[in-house]
């Protein structure tokens, strides 16, 4: 060594001792594709890094108990209520702890962020064909993403033991034991008891909120990203030597690395200004629940809005044979719509390939108008699960609006059938007149070209 | 110490030695790998600029801590700092640092390598002359220890036994007390009024344990034949756990002023299942599946409301074969 070199030494002592130059040599100049929807499922990872960082401080603080307590804290309408020590350590949480109710509230945002974002990307994907091979394990990891993040947000909201963590979980209970055959010893099982159960079924809440659900998503986000840059990013054609056999794009350094921690600390800053400024889940406005309490305007977070829908829209219908009943109620908008919804989304790609017959290998993306009967089912599915989505709020429309509920509930009992079949043909024909319309304009583009090449040499100028 | 304040020391001069001399340069004779890019002075003169807004704010956040300010301006420091941070960074990468759009071959599959992990898994299994018994010795061995493994988790609850279920602590003289242990008197239960009552000496905490109670005309009611007498004086109680999921039945619509119609009922809030207490809780609207249980009733001498027996029907949500039983 001639002279020293303050950057090139330590990296030749790494690569002496791990030999991870050559990795990271790659790594510096892996491209990105460039396009704004790219970072939607970044926002996502950020919104989960920030939920991981959050969710260690609040466990510090948050005591996992049923056991029954008397409230003396900061909250003057909570004193001498009876509560259980985890409402009480959350409460105390809000009100007690230094910039504690800033952090839990930033958790609580970053929740409805996490999921909301999952959901964007996953329509990002969806209507460019982003699933296609060879990039179906990714896009299955993902929709597997987003039932953990479900469970998980569920869990969590449900941990606090507040009005609306029973009620949420006197559904969750009454689902599970819809199962066919098996629910009633499948929700014992789990709660340890009928309905509210054990007091161990809050330790077990709290393990699964706190180590398993957040293992298993750290798991899938890690194959999730290894895939990705495996196979690399899909790119939409933006530039012209952009090809099915050839990326355009940024290298990570320096190119994308700073774009993308600084949307870390971008979507970090959204969800503490939300925290701080929004206030989200007031516990202690609920009170601790009690199995016999119940009220009208608690609502669940709103990524469980469609479960909520389902529930109310389908009609009461227990399937009975003689005196024995098979199928009780809950089960169809509990367990088989979402079983649906998502048995569709993992099977997509397999679905679609069977209808276009197509094998190939696919990295350019496309518009959705390029995919007519895909964009067509994409828009009726998603306008299907919207509408039950929003049909679980007609409640608070009756509340606003004065409408009638039970006529809202009939309507939507229609709509939900009837629009997304008109919005399938409605869809698919945009599609195709959309892209006749471009054929047209490129024939006649062409037309004018060979004009302008066809004049006498010199007015030649205008070249392709 | 001294040890401590000589390796101080050392670091200080290294860093000094690093700003003076600029950052040390690799060999000049290379070529380059990142495109070249002109100065941006004003860019990295934001650049500063926001980095040093993010410290201040995030000084001013501790201070904030400090001083117990409230949860607002904890957000805005914290979050005054991070987004600095963040657009800091995003001028650096986009107007200071090179942004090159580069291209490159996507990775193709290798089939010769799949193939030839397949080879090497296959010829290693030369020497087997009984694989399908190996496979189902292997596959037993591996369902058996499965089943070892997954047996503790069924001590979580009572397995094979909806008996629980079933269970209410209403017997029949049980008597009626509100949410502060006091007796329900008949004579208080006010028509067009929702009550909530439970029974005396037993764990509020038990899904069969809570009931309403609501008072109708005595002529209004259109109960079953087999549950006359159920309700002395029009007071009817019910279950106040929904028979379609689980939640507080915890609305009662009984309109005071015009329109009076349609006629009063129960509602639960979760899913607005609606029962009609007139007809002994059959579902007039909603998803539930089974009416709400109801619970005989009778006045004891004292005046208090008494259970004359046990619910019509079994308590809560609904599970496989919850019609083939009558509670206990």
């Amino acid at each position: 060594m001639t002279h020293r070199d303050g950057l090139a030494d330590p990296v030749r002592f790494v690569e002496d001792r791990t030999g991870a130059a050559p990795l990271l040599r790659k790594g510096l100049r892996y491209l990105f594709p460039d396009h704004w929807s790219f970072l939607l499922g970044e926002v996502a990872l950020y919104c989960f890094v920030v939920l991981i960082a959050t969710g260690i401080y609040l466990a510090l603080f948050f005591e996992p108990s049923t056991a029954d307590t008397v409230y003396h804290g900061a909250y003057a309408p909570l004193r001498g209520t009876h509560m259980s020590e985890a409402y009480k350590s959350a409460v105390d949480l809000s009100f007690g702890v230094k910039s504690g109710l800033l952090l839990r509230q930033t958790h609580h945002w970053a929740a409805d962020l996490f999921v909301a974002a999952i959901v964007v990307h996953l329509l990002r994907v969806f209507f460019t064909g982003a699933f296609r091979r060879p990039r179906e394990l990714t896009y299955v990891i993902g929709v597997l993403m987003l039932i953990v993040a479900l469970l998980e947000g569920y869990l969590g909201y449900s941990l606090v033991d507040d009005l609306l963590s029973g009620m949420g979980l006197a559904i969750g209970y009454g689902v599970a034991e819809s199962i066919p055959l098996i629910g009633g010893n499948f929700a014992q099982l789990i709660w340890g008891a009928p309905y509210p159960g054990t007091g161990a079924f809050e330790s077990r809440m709290y393990i699964a909120h706190v180590l398993l659900f957040p293992g298993l998503l750290a798991v899938l986000i890690g194959g999730h990203l290894a895939l990705i840059a495996s196979r690399h990013h899909t790119q939409f054609k933006a530039d012209r030597r952009a090809s099915e056999g050839t990326l355009v794009g940024v290298p990570a350094f320096p190119g994308q690395a700073g774009r993308s921690v600084g949307l870390l600390f971008v979507v970090a800053a959204v969800l503490v200004a939300l925290g701080g400024l929004i206030q989200i889940n007031p516990i202690w406005q609920w009170g601790p629940y009690e199995l016999a309490l119940g009220t009208n305007g608690a609502q669940p977070d709103w990524y469980l809005g469609w479960l909520i829908g389902a529930l109310r829209l389908m009609p009461g219908f227990d399937v009975t044979i003689g005196s024995f009943t098979l199928i009780p109620g809950p089960f169809w908008g509990g367990i088989l719509f979402p079983g649906i919804v998502f048995v569709v989304l993992l099977a997509f790609p397999w679905l679609e390939r069977r209808v276009t017959g197509d094998r190939r290998r696919h990295n350019v993306l496309q518009r959705p108008r390029e995919a007519p009967g895909r964009t067509a089912f994409g828009a009726a599915f998603a306008v299907w699960v919207f509408l039950i989505f929003v049909a679980g709020s007609a409640d608070r429309m009756t509340v606003f609006l004065g409408l009638p509920y039970v006529s809202q509930v009939w309507f939507y009992r229609v709509l939900v059938w009837v629009l997304p079949v008109v919005l399938f043909f409605v869809v698919r024909r945009w599609c195709t007149a959309l892209l006749r319309a471009e054929a047209i304009e490129a024939l006649q583009h062409e037309a004018e070209e060979e004009a302008v090449i066809s004049r006498p040499a010199g007015a030649a100028s205008q070249v392709r | 110490m001294n040890l401590l304040r000589a390796l101080a020391g050392w670091v200080m001069l290294r860093l000094l030695a690093r700003f003076s001399r600029g950052s040390g340069r690799l060999p000049e004779d290379r070529p380059r790998i990142v495109a070249p890019q002109p100065p941006h002075p004003r860019a990295e003169g934001l650049a500063v600029g926001l980095l040093l807004l993010a410290a201040v704010s995030g000084v001013l956040f501790v201070v904030l801590y400090a001083l117990e300010a409230s949860t607002q301006l904890l957000g805005l420091a914290l979050a005054g700092a991070l987004l600095a941070i963040g657009v800091a960074l995003v001028v650096l990468a986009k107007r200071v640092l090179p942004t090159e759009q580069l291209a490159e071959p996507f990775p193709e599959p290798d089939p010769e390598q799949a193939d030839e992990v397949a080879q090497i898994v296959r010829e290693s299994g030369d020497g087997l002359t009984r694989k399908k018994l190996l496979l189902a010795a292997g596959g037993a061995a591996g369902c058996a220890l499965g089943a070892a493994a997954v047996a503790p988790a069924l001590s979580l609850g009572p397995l094979l036994d909806t008996d629980p279920l079933y269970k209410t602590p209403w017997r029949r003289g049980v008597r009626l007390v509100d949410a502060h242990n006091e007796p329900v008197r008949a004579d208080d239960i006010e028509p067009a009024a929702f009550y909530t009552a439970f029974p005396e000496g037993a764990s509020k905490e038990l899904l069969g344990a809570p009931l309403v109670v609501v008072r109708l005309a005595a002529a209004d009611l259109r109960l079953p034949r087999e549950r006359v007498g159920w309700a002395p004086g029009g007071i009817l109680a019910f279950s106040k756990i929904c028979t379609h999921a689980g939640c507080a039945v915890a609305l009662y619509r009984s309109p005071l002023y015009d329109p009076t119609e349609p006629d009063p009922a129960l509602v639960c809030p979760c899913h607005y299942s609606t029962f009609n207490p007139a007809t002994g809780g059959e579902v007039i609207f909603g998803p539930a599946g089974r009416p709400l249980p109801q619970l005989p009733l009778m006045i004891g001498r004292d005046g208090v409301l008494r259970s004359a027996g046990d619910f019509s029907g079994p308590v809560g949500p609904s599970w496989s074969g919850v019609r083939s039983r009558r509670p206990t």
